[in-house]
């Protein structure tokens, strides 16, 4: 039966060709033959093989140069080069390039078959790494990132210019804003892709435990430590080790935590056996560590070895020109996840939508979205579907300063006339000169 | 359509055991298989560098005594053969042509240092002359140990497979020859 392979034989003699196809022709390969370098590149411009031999002398174009030549056509081609000359340098020279093996004429027959069935398995094997590495890619993308606006626009530049680098980074936002999200997407873009981002929230794990979370522990290292278990750390081993709420982390875990990040090296609970590893650290916090360092709860040395790569998402509130994008998104995962049809969103829902601050930020709209799709009824959102403090039209989040009702003011006003400052300002009773002022003072950008 | 296959012993090679091969591999094929003496220029066949006869030419030569359309033609020699590329061939055959060729040098016990084996070399014989006639049908290596098509690079490998064709290689037989085979 015939196996579905092609082979490409290059020799400059008629009686090497000939007997080499009727060799590989009774093993059921498809053989094309050609007599020289030139006649090789045009049968490999015609149709992908999966193996080529060459032989290494031939007059006009040589078995390297040809070699050269073919991967700039066909990287994955099997090359097996053929020589009545072996030498060593030749041999390296050819290997350096990429070729599979190198086998000598006359060629035992036995040598041969192994040589080309062992090719068969590696090309094989390597397209079959090339399919599962891009299921994998495909399986571990996050979720996308959503948002055009300027400031989230700085955010995606910042994580693709982190992403390929080791360095540590810091993810600062309100709770909600997505640092776990931007933590995925740095290691879906990272080199370590292929190994696991391990997540730990420092914040929801009792001191007690955190340890032993992140350290892991032997058989009896403490009382009800039945088994060995790995930590976070050692299961990070080649990704990321994404800690969030780095915050809260407590101080003597921060002493343990900083000579894991100079040494990559630790014990488990209980455990003699130093243990390695090598990962990429991410963390994130809503807290401001400065402070924290300034009162004493976070050690600045710890700081400073964290901190080498800060990304500030910013509040949902401050980019309410990305809220209508974000709102389909939700609104498209959710009716696929339930299996209902994908709501429109009306213009005054819209309104409501961009015109609410969202304390919880991007987490409490994707909530209100769920809600919506769970009890909406219309085959478009209405205002009664989404949570009562959203649903009013004069929404404020509670507890807002005259400063900050100020701000948002001035940024809905500003929106409704589409930036210009002029228009802006008789709106807002006041002139361009103060209203300038105003968005300097603010940090409010005209777009 | 093929009737018969002529085994063609070359240049008075004529072991006792020749009818042997003759009714094993007429017993395997399912044709008709006849035994027939042929003299041929073999020295010019030779290479000196390597004291071993061209496979490749000796076959193109033999195919000069076959005109008959309805036959195939497997020569048997004694000689070592190569092709130019390998160190050694046990035979050679045109795939789906009308000719085949065997060499008993390597299939002799004697030639790996061990005791003269009549029956083993009479069995490897039968079965490479099958294996090379099959190619000639145009049937081409066969996954399956025990088929006679293995492609077998030791004398170990011919040992080891049967002289039978698989039931794959079987009826590929049927479907491609349409030959009036006898039940094997």
């Amino acid at each position: 039966m015939k196996n579905g392979k092609k082979i490409l034989i290059v020799d400059d003699e008629m009686s090497v060709r000939n007997s080499l196809r009727e060799w590989f022709l009774e093993d059921g390969f498809a053989v094309e033959t050609a007599e020289d370098g030139n006649a090789a590149l045009q049968r490999m411009h015609s149709g992908p093989y999966d193996i080529v031999i060459i032989d290494l002398k031939m007059p006009g174009m040589d078995g390297i140069t040809l070699e050269r030549r073919i991967r700039e056509i066909d990287k994955d081609a099997a090359i097996i080069i053929l020589t009545a000359f072996a030498s060593v340098e030749t041999a390296v020279e050819a290997l350096k390039l990429g070729a599979f093996d190198y086998v000598t004429k006359p060629v035992d027959p036995d040598e041969l078959s192994n040589t080309v069935r062992n090719a068969l398995k590696q090309r094989q094997l390597e397209a079959e790494n090339t399919r599962l590495k891009a299921k994998v890619s495909e399986l571990t993308l996050p979720s996308p990132i959503i948002g055009d606006s300027s400031r989230m626009r700085r955010v995606l530049d910042m994580i693709s210019t982190v992403a390929g680098t080791d360095a540590n980074v810091v993810i600062r936002g309100e709770s909600g804003t997505g640092k776990e999200l931007i933590a995925r997407a740095i290691h879906s873009q990272s080199e370590r892709r292929f190994f696991p981002i391990v997540a730990v929230n420092c914040g929801s794990i009792p001191e007690t435990l955190l340890e032993s979370e992140l350290f892991g522990h032997e058989k009896g290292a403490f009382t009800g430590a039945q088994y060995r278990r790995k930590g976070k750390i050692e299961l990070a081993h080649g990704g990321t080790l994404f800690l969030d709420e780095i915050g809260d982390i407590p101080t003597k875990m921060q002493v343990d935590l900083l000579r894991v990040l100079e040494t990559r090296r630790f014990h488990r609970l209980g455990g003699n056996q130093e243990i390695t590893s090598d990962f990429r650290l991410v963390c994130a916090t809503n807290r401001d560590l400065e402070a924290l360092i300034e009162e004493g709860s976070f050690r600045e040395d710890l700081y400073y070895r964290i901190n080498v790569f800060v990304i500030d998402l910013p509040p949902l509130r401050d980019r309410p020109e990305d809220i209508p994008a974000l709102t389909r998104h939700f609104i498209e995962k959710y009716a696929h996840a339930m299996g209902k049809p994908v709501k429109e969103i009306s213009p005054e829902v819209e309104a409501l939508l961009v015109s609410y601050a969202w304390p919880g930020n991007v987490r409490e709209l994707e909530n209100a979205v769920e809600r919506a799709m769970v009890i909406g009824r219309e085959p478009s959102v209405q205002p009664e579907d989404l949570p009562v403090p959203l649903a009013r039209s004069d929404a404020e989040p509670e507890g807002s300063t005259l400063a900050a009702i100020e701000r948002r003011h001035i940024e809905r006003v500003l929106r409704a006339e589409q930036g210009n400052i002029t228009r802006a300002a008789a709106a807002l009773g006041i002139d361009r000169g103060t209203l300038y002022n105003k968005l300097r003072r603010y940090d409010i950008e005209r777009t | 359509m093929v009737t018969r296959i002529e085994l063609g012993f070359l240049n008075g090679y004529a072991p006792s055991w020749a009818e042997r091969i003759v009714e094993g591999s007429a017993l395997v094929l399912g044709y008709p298989v006849a035994a027939v003496e042929l003299e041929m220029e073999l020295p010019r066949y030779y290479s000196a560098d390597r004291g071993q006869y061209n496979a490749t030419l000796i076959l193109a030569g033999l195919l000069r005594y076959h005109s008959d359309p309805e036959s195939k033609i497997v020569g048997i020699t004694r000689v070592d053969l190569f092709i130019p590329v390998l160190t050694f061939v046990f035979g050679q055959a045109q795939l789906d042509g009308p000719g085949a060729l065997v060499s008993t040098h390597r299939l002799r016990n004697e030639y790996y240092g061990l005791p003269r084996d009549r029956e083993r070399l009479v069995e490897r014989t039968i079965k490479e002359v099958v294996h090379e006639a099959g190619h000639s049908f145009g049937l081409v290596h066969c996954q399956d140990y025990s088929c006679v098509m293995h492609a077998a690079t030791y004398v170990e490998d011919v040992d080891l497979k049967s002289s039978r064709f698989c039931a794959s290689c079987e009826s590929q037989l049927q479907k491609d020859a349409i030959r009036p085979r006898e039940t094997v």
